[in-house]
């Protein structure tokens, strides 16, 4: 489907944060916005979800923590108990404090990849992906809002000029 | 606005009359240019050394470790020394990115980048030693856990070496995706900055199609966090785990609980002195001692100085126990460390670790760059030392007199010590010219609140932004053609035009070829004809434009004024200019 979008292009952070909550308080739906770094608030005003990857990181390094510990228990005490240094291999918890540092390892490991992976996946970031931003200027110095048009093309430039947009352009966009 | 408020009394971290397109441009700039002579020359040498230190390997390899100095008392000696030197400096990189972010340090951002390459690049290097140890290389997949031909015999999971290998590769896998991740916006930037295809093509795949949206901004920050969280006890943990290699054993002088700690401190001193060395040398060659500033550099001296007390403490607190313990072989251990055949790399490591460091007490020596550079190497050396001493003086002396001897290392030992250095260096080279060696996004987010040019308006009272207001009137060109933005000129105006060429210089068709402007991301084929009318044919003129010739243009053409700055056409011209010489 093919629509019409806004793109008004602001040089600053600061302008930009106040120009989404000048449009916000209009009753507008901002489509997106793209920036060259991170704009600290920028997505409480613009409405968007909190980001829940930090739970999915706790919940990964989880299961990693419970296949060490299966792995653990089956290698060293279930599958072949060896007496290693007087030490002999007949119960996972006597065993465990020389376990702890493969338990640790492989929590984080996997906290830390899986949650990567998810990130990567649903930012839709990976090797050959082409790049969605409107314009190259959005990666350098430029912020870029993108509004859908609904019959309001007008109304939406001069409220858009108004917030100190430094270059405004109609197009159409084909969404993926 | 709120958010970029910071006390007065901090210094800013990136000097200069610095705007985000600046801080884009001079991070772009090593990237972008041509290598020069000094890069080749060191380049050169890296690589001698690494194919020596490659020729070593394979010598090793193909006769044996029996071509090392090793001997029958002194069973472990270069191999692990270089090991955990490896290690050691692996540590800043993840300590810079992950607990300095965590406790808000906004001056990482400038370094943390390069010290996150150095980890990957030391790590690797220092893995490559157990490998190379085991004599078949090739079956190094042995000391993963998968079921083999031999009955259900597993790896050892009580043995602190194996811990290692788990330890180490964690270690190396996370600090990888934690650097790739923060790099994607940075490769995004080159990839859009990029002028020629293949670049454009390379950067596009590197930077995984980053486009910057709200949301995925919002999930880097968080993941960003929750990794440096994550990373924060894992540095922790890899050189407590490397020193359980020692710790574990009932060796004297290598049984002792002070290990892990003394470790740790250890490898964030050696760590810290090696990205000194590095960034002393690199902000110059860059060009990027706005970036990388003295206070910078202070900085890390002092985490130096810190850490190099920890580890002098460490050093007095071994003596004292070992005089405390009572058990004469460990007594004798320390003895003979300080005072028997080895006492030159006890002392060696003495004056390098615990003297040198506290020179910078004197805020005159931690501001000196010649000094902070010295400093550096003196502690990369004792560091060095400091395992030598605990590997080989421990070993050398055993429990049975009869079999007492010494070490000397071969030229293999040496060699491949060397094509370590050589390979470590190869790599940082490469990387210095080919990556965005500073976190321009992240610099972007605390130039408002630590810029030099936001903080002088601030102080001056003015405000950080202004809001211009595009005349509703006046319809501004809007094309369809978003990518080129091409400017429409207005035609036959003479204004400035000989004041704009005697600038730049002007175009002899008899001597001068013309260059295809188009190149030039903004200037289209309209803007191009203009130019040409004018008389500007070459990127040689392009590139001398600089502030008032972009003024004049302006005033010539009259619309989209500011658009030659924000594109930095003088900046392209000169770089297309390079290429075609």
């Amino acid at each position: 489907m093919a629509s019409k979008v806004i793109h008004a292009f602001y040089d600053d952070d600061d302008v930009l944060m106040l120009a989404v909550k000048r449009v916000k308080a209009a009753k507008l739906h901002i489509e997106e916005v793209y920036c060259p770094f991170p704009v600290h608030g920028l997505d409480k005003a613009m409405g968007l979800a909190p980001t829940r990857i930090a739970i999915t990181s706790f919940l990964y390094g989880c299961v990693g923590l419970v296949v060490s510990v299966v792995m653990m228990n089956y290698i060293m005490i279930d599958d072949w108990p060896q007496d290693i240094g007087g030490k002999p291999s007949f119960s996972y918890i006597e065993n465990m404090p020389a376990f702890v540092p493969i338990m640790f390892e492989l929590t984080v490991f996997f906290a830390a990849h899986l949650m990567v992976i998810t990130f990567y996946l649903r930012s839709r970031l990976w090797p050959f992906k082409e790049a969605e931003n409107p314009d190259v200027r959005t990666t350098d110095d430029h912020f870029l809002m993108e509004i859908e048009i609904h019959d309001n093309e007008q109304e939406l430039k001069d409220l858009l000029m108004d917030t100190g947009a430094v270059e405004i352009n109609v197009t159409e966009k084909n969404s993926h | 606005m709120a958010s970029h408020y910071e006390a007065p009394i901090r210094k800013p971290l990136v000097l200069g009359d610095k705007g985000y397109h600046d801080v884009t441009v001079d991070i772009a700039a090593p990237v972008e240019g041509r290598a020069n002579k000094h890069w080749w020359i060191v380049f050169s040498i890296a690589l001698v050394a690494f194919l020596w230190g490659i020729g070593c390997i394979i010598y090793t390899v193909s006769t044996g470790i029996g071509t090392w100095g090793l001997n029958k008392t002194v069973n472990w000696a270069w191999d692990i020394t270089n090991f955990v030197w490896w290690v050691g400096i692996g540590h800043a990189g993840t300590l810079i990115s992950a607990v300095l972010l965590l406790f808000r340090q906004k001056w990482r951002m400038a370094i943390n980048r390069s010290a996150e390459a150095m980890t990957i690049f030391s790590v690797i290097q220092a893995g490559l030693f157990p490998i190379i140890h085991m004599g078949r290389p090739w079956l190094a997949y042995w000391v993963l856990p998968i079921p083999n031909q031999f009955g259900s015999l597993w790896v050892n999971f009580n043995s602190p070496l194996l811990w290692d290998v788990f330890a180490i590769s964690t270690y190396l896998s996370v600090s990888l995706v934690f650097w790739w991740t923060g790099l994607l916006p940075d490769f995004a930037m080159i990839r859009d900055r990029a002028v020629l295809p293949f670049q454009k093509k390379i950067y596009s795949l590197l930077s995984f199609g980053w486009s910057g949206r709200a949301k995925d901004w919002q999930r880097f920050e968080e993941v960003s966090l929750v990794l440096a969280g994550l990373a924060t006890p894992l540095v922790l943990s890899v050189h407590t785990i490397v020193s359980f290699d020692f710790a574990t054993s009932v060796i004297p002088g290598w049984h002792t609980t002070i290990f892990p700690p003394y470790f740790v401190a250890g490898a964030v001193f050696s760590g810290f002195a090696m990205v000194n060395t590095l960034l002393i040398i690199m902000r110059k060659v860059c060009h990027l001692e706005d970036y990388i500033t003295i206070q910078h550099i202070e900085l890390m001296n002092i985490v130096i100085m810190l850490t190099g007390s920890i580890v002098g403490c460490a050093y007095i607190t071994e003596l004292f126990m070992a005089w405390y313990s009572g058990v004469e072989y460990e007594q004798y251990a320390f003895l003979n460390r300080a005072t028997g055949p080895y006492w030159w790399a006890y002392w060696s490591m003495m004056t390098c670790n615990v003297f040198s460091p506290q020179f910078m007490w004197f805020k005159k020596l931690r501001t000196s760059i010649m000094f902070s550079f010295f400093i550096s190497i003196v502690v990369n050396i004792g560091m060095w030392f400091e395992r030598f001493v605990i590997i080989v003086t421990s070993l050398h002396r055993d429990y049975l007199p009869s079999s007492w001897t010494m070490f000397s290392p071969t030229f293999v030992d040496i060699g491949i010590f060397i094509g370590t250095i050589g390979f470590f260096f190869v790599l940082f080279l490469l990387y210095a010219r080919t990556f965005p060696v500073i976190a321009q996004a992240e610099v972007k987010s605390i130039l408002k609140s630590s810029g030099e040019k936001y903080k002088t308006l601030r102080d001056a009272g003015k405000p950080l932004y202004q809001i211009t207001k595009m005349r509703s009137d006046s319809k501004e060109p809007i094309t369809d053609d978003v990518l080129m933005g091409e400017v429409v000129p207005t035609v036959g105006d003479k204004v400035g035009i000989s004041d704009l060429l005697s600038a730049v210089g002007t175009f002899d068709s008899t001597t001068d070829q013309p260059d295809n402007l188009k190149k030039v991301k903004g200037i289209g084929p309209q803007m191009e004809a203009t130019l040409n009318q004018i008389g500007i044919y070459t990127f040689a003129q392009v590139a001398r434009m600089t502030e008032r010739e972009y003024n004049l243009l302006d005033a010539i053409t009259s619309s989209f004024p500011g658009r030659a700055q924000r594109d930095d056409w003088a900046g392209q011209a000169s770089i297309l200019l390079n290429n075609k010489r």
